[in-house]
């Protein structure tokens, strides 16, 4: 530690320390304990989940950015020999946090199964045909405005285990890091008037109906284009700041 | 319902994305060949963070992916919102590791030990990485810590832990060293020695 850091450390240790915060989830993600989705019975913990301040490793977060990806990565239909199969789509948005602003220069990392409804996963054992065209990842890093856009083909709906005839909607995993530990979000993109929704345990594990419809992709014809793929939208808002920053614990 | 118990303005929280979760598929779009690396192979004082993801039947989780997020040796980070001010950032140390977990349910994390921090009220907080732990069965992230078996005082004065009464709970965040700058650190998602996970 140098003297400058050694200074530095004992001025960040007084109580002044004043650290940005960030709004609560509460209500807005699914129980972990929703137990008509099987596969949590095993998996959710089982005990409360523990208060913790948001201090100094909560409030900073990985940067990730330009250097994991190059222009490529964002067009999932390209880097084989040929075309993949199945209905060519843009899906394109914003990333916002709940202040409205832009997450700019962040990294968003996607993956989801083919036309088919068949994931290029060795667990995948849906009798759905592979498509030796896609593999089904991309990732891209938002603009200086918080905008994304992904060329994809629209995944297929596919059967899963959790309970009889059971059907997954069709969907595209999203994974984005914002800039703070705490906006850490992993979750699922649908498309518009999907008759599974009704009936699917994972989609309706969101308490709030509105905070589900917020997983819903929008067709967007200004996005669409002419004689080659339609568009949808879909902004992202992660946790942002409090109004006002938190003092002290003595304050 | 768990997870709601901590409000830092609740009010606000409308128009956030739910989260889903990563399900079984997630090795086509998150591990990287150089995730599990926060520092290069080889880097001296480096140190393994390994471990295994245990389902409550206390069988391995196979198909999880663990995230580490930490402090450089200094205790700073290279980010513009740590009100310290700027850091030179430390050649090859990315701060965050990534590993998928193994057929055995095992990951591991090459790092170098984090710095203690200050946090707001004048305390300090003992060495520690936050991780995320995602699986299918996981409808949102969980979080906890890894603190180090060799920083007692440090530990003893830490005010996270010091929020965990039950000795028992506090242990599950305490590594358990294997020496040659090994440590152990499994992750018990449910039933007997359930990891402490928190609600940031």
């Amino acid at each position: 530690m140098t003297a400058n850091d050694q200074r530095d450390a004992r001025v960040a240790g007084h109580s002044q320390l004043v650290l940005p915060q960030y709004v609560s989830a509460a209500g807005v993600h699914p129980p972990l304990d929703t137990l008509a989705y099987h596969s949590s019975r095993l998996r959710a913990p089982g005990r409360p989940l523990v208060p913790m301040p948001q201090g100094l490793t909560e409030i900073t977060g990985p940067l990730l950015g330009p250097e994991r990806v190059t222009a490529a990565d964002a067009d999932l239909t390209a880097g084989h020999d040929g075309e993949p199969l199945g209905e060519r789509i843009i899906v394109s948005g914003r990333v916002l946090d709940s202040d409205g602003r832009p997450v700019p220069a962040t990294l968003i990392e996607i993956w989801q199964a083919n036309a088919s409804g068949r994931y290029a996963h060795h667990v995948d054992d849906h009798p759905a045909p592979l498509d030796p065209n896609f593999s089904g990842g991309g990732r891209c890093v938002t603009d200086s405005l918080g905008r994304y856009r992904f060329v994809t083909i629209k995944p297929g709906a596919y059967p899963w285990r959790n309970h009889y005839n059971a059907w997954r909607p069709a969907h595209i995993h999203f994974s984005l890091f914002g800039r703070a530990f705490t906006q850490r979000l992993v979750t699922q993109m649908y498309f518009p008037e999907d008759p599974l929704f009704a009936l699917d345990p994972i989609f309706n594990s969101i308490p709030d109906p509105a905070a589900r419809s917020r997983l819903i992709a929008a067709f967007d014809i200004e996005l669409t284009q002419p004689d080659w793929a339609l568009g949808y939208n879909w902004d992202i808002v992660l946790r942002g700041r409090t109004a006002t920053v938190f003092e002290t614990d003595e304050s | 319902m768990r997870g709601s118990g901590h409000n830092h303005g609740g009010h606000l929280n409308q128009g956030l994305t739910p989260s889903q979760t990563v399900g079984p598929f997630l090795a086509i779009g998150l591990p990287w060949a150089d995730g599990p690396f926060v520092v290069p192979p080889g880097m001296p004082g480096s140190i393994e963070i390994a471990g295994r993801v245990l389902d409550g039947d206390g069988q391995p989780v196979p198909d999880a992916l663990v995230e580490t997020w930490q402090a450089d040796p200094d205790g700073r980070f290279d980010h513009p919102d740590d009100p310290r001010g700027p850091v030179a950032a430390m050649a090859g140390f990315r701060g965050f590791g990534r590993s998928a977990t193994d057929p055995a349910g095992s990951y591991r994390i090459v790092t170098l030990r984090p710095g203690a921090l200050p946090c707001p009220g004048g305390r300090t907080e003992a060495p520690h990485l936050d991780v995320s732990v995602f699986a299918r069965g996981l409808l949102d992230r969980v979080v906890t810590r890894v603190y180090f078996p060799d920083e007692a005082d440090a530990n003893a004065a830490d005010p996270v832990l010091a929020s965990i009464a039950d000795p028992a709970r506090k242990a599950t965040l305490i590594a358990a060293e294997e020496g040659g700058g090994r440590f152990r650190f499994d992750i018990r998602l449910q039933g007997e020695g359930e990891t402490v996970f928190f609600d940031i």
